[in-house]
């Protein structure tokens, strides 16, 4: 990747991660661990990868995402908002009562948004429609869904990784967030799903595996991705749930809760000083 | 009078339905040959796809499509369509709001031999209770075809209930009108309403025959839209006859009994007696026996609409 690419995305993603933190902190509610380990990725797609116009969310030809990880929809949010869907101040109103900016995403609520997701296992299901949909009458347009490691424990997943794979869904490509914990501890001793990367390979998909926190790495596998045919393709990313945000890295207790006051300053500080590294 | 299952006239309806929308796509679950989208399959291979026995994701899959703008109906026994997908109907078509439309068959104790764990009586419940679901119980041959093809036209999430049962087809073709959300009324009648849905409106015609034999007038309304319900008919059902049976193929609780009397006790309240499968699981049987059995029966519509008028 071009240095000075990778430098803006490393700026914007940095933004998106304060975004997070603003949001989740006003809505004394939400999943901030979730969001920052995804937060890249989607940063990296939304920028560069998706073809979208903010102008006219509804187009037709447009590259769809379906956050399936729905509860890490303050990430969403923020990434949309740095693409300009809607004015990062928004970000405040997350969970509001009355805000477009609902606990999960919700289509048709906020612009940019392609499903309502939320309750675990579903959102793959409905992107295999669009990805088969686009299929039937020949659309260019790409599927994206981003997953949870814990939410792969649910059953209707791998149905719909069966039913990717049967129908050759090479439009189609899966993102697993693979970093490591769920609300109830870390994976391997929750549920174990591991390994992930052997699983789909034996539902027959091309497998990636990459740190999703580099985006050389990142932009490589969607790359990668682009070029496979005749089937879909999953990246599995490791990564650091909380990143960015010292306390929260890899602590479970940060899944779901928020911020209080002095915690959001040191948040905010740690994510303004890297900024302004990045900036200089 | 001919006998025709109202899942062979979806069947055929949907292959109607590919020359006005050519964006139809229909789904299935491993029972094309039991739903009837297999009698589709074989006019348009390329717009039949099979999710294998995997309920979940094909509704989902329904959703996804639907979020692309084309038509799709997604097929199952209605006991896997309502009940093992509901939370996939209810988070991924209904919340959103998605125009899926959800043909559902083998609905209610007629689909018979497979016994208790096919026969789902509890599926009007199911998806009644789902904001932005239409639920559509279609009575005959006539009215099934019809509602399919309207439903089509009809933007929204649509839950659509067939039977396995060959039922007498009395709607005429020639003139036959579909109105979602308007109830029929078959025979006029001034002394008690009985109100009927799906498989039971041939057993209500047949019982207001035999009453009107007895020298009872009995209304004979059919309701094959559940949700959302006919108010004005039943009101003035309530009003001008003052007692109303109900039947229904389908648990007392939460279908059409729950539905009529939720709407007489808002604004004229009047006894509403429900005939339907009351809070039991079904068991094998030959299909016309265990309607009988359970009391879903021109016999016991007329009996019971008796015994509401003492006599």
């Amino acid at each position: 990747m071009d240095a000075t690419l990778k430098k803006n995305l490393e700026i914007t993603a940095t933004k998106v991660r304060m975004g997070v933190i603003e949001g989740v902190y006003n809505a004394k509610a939400g999943h901030p661990g979730g969001s920052l380990s995804i937060a890249d990725t989607l940063t990296y797609l939304y920028m560069v990868r998706m073809h979208v116009d903010p102008a006219n969310p509804g187009m037709e030809d447009r590259d769809r995402l379906v956050l399936s990880k729905g509860h890490t929809a303050p990430a969403l949010y923020s990434v949309l908002a740095q693409r300009g869907f809607f004015p990062v101040e928004e970000l405040k109103t997350l969970r509001k009562q009355g805000s477009r900016l609902q606990g999960h995403p919700s289509l048709g609520k906020c612009p940019g948004i392609d499903m309502s997701t939320g309750s675990l296992g579903q959102g793959v299901s409905t992107a295999c429609g669009m990805a088969l949909s686009g299929k039937i009458s020949n659309e260019s347009y790409k599927v994206y869904a981003i997953l949870g490691d814990g939410e792969i424990e649910e059953g209707q997943v791998w149905e719909s990784a069966m039913f990717a794979a049967h129908y050759q869904l090479d439009n189609l490509v899966y993102i697993v967030d693979n970093n490591n914990l769920q609300i109830d501890g870390p994976i391997t001793q929750v549920m174990n799903p591991y390994p992930i990367d052997k699983k789909f390979e034996a539902f027959g998909w091309h497998v990636i595996n990459i740190n999703g926190h580099d985006f050389d790495e990142i932009e490589k596998a969607f790359d990668e991705a682009e070029k496979i045919s005749g089937q879909p393709t999953v990246i599995i990313q490791k990564t650091t749930k909380g990143k960015g945000v010292s306390y929260m890295e890899n602590n479970v207790s940060w899944h779901g809760a928020a911020p209080n006051e002095e915690q959001y300053n040191i948040a905010m500080n740690e994510l303004r000083a890297h900024l302004a590294e990045l900036e200089k | 009078m001919d006998k025709k299952a109202t899942r062979e006239s979806y069947g055929e309806a949907l292959i109607k339905l590919l020359d006005i929308r050519p964006d139809l796509v229909v789904l299935d679950a491993d029972l094309a040959a039991a739903t009837k989208t297999g009698i589709f399959k074989k006019a348009a291979p390329d717009r039949h796809f099979d999710c294998g026995i995997a309920e979940a994701n094909m509704m989902g899959v329904a959703a996804g499509i639907a979020t692309t703008g084309k038509l799709v109906f997604a097929s199952s026994f209605a006991m896997f369509a309502s009940g093992r997908a509901f939370e996939i109907v209810r988070n991924s078509i209904g919340y959103p709001n998605l125009n899926v439309k959800i043909g559902a068959t083998h609905a209610g104790i007629s689909v018979g031999e497979d016994g208790a764990s096919h026969q789902c009586c509890e599926d009007i419940a199911l998806m009644s209770v789902i904001p932005n679901m239409t639920v559509i119980n279609p009575a005959d041959h006539v009215e099934a075809t019809a509602a399919v093809l309207a439903m089509a036209d009809y933007k929204g999430p649509t839950y659509l209930r067939f039977g396995r049962l060959a039922v007498p087809v009395f709607n005429d073709p020639e003139t036959y009108k579909f109105e979602v959300g308007k109830g029929v009324t078959i025979k006029d009648g001034k002394d008690i309403t009985i109100i009927a849905t799906g498989l039971m409106v041939a057993e209500a015609i047949e019982a207001g025959k035999a009453l009107a034999e007895q020298g009872i007038d009995a209304r004979v309304i059919n309701i094959h839209t559940i949700k959302p319900i006919d108010r004005e008919i039943i009101e003035k059902a309530a009003r001008e006859t003052g007692k109303i049976v109900t039947v229904e193929e389908h648990s007392v609780i939460g279908g059409l009994g729950s539905a009529v009397a939720s709407v007489v006790t808002e604004t004229c309240p009047v006894p509403v007696i429900k005939i339907g499968v009351k809070d039991v699981f079904g068991h094998s049987g030959p299909a016309v026996a265990l309607l009988k059995e359970f009391g879903l029966s021109a016999e016991n519509i007329v009996a019971t609409v008796k015994g509401a008028l003492g006599k």
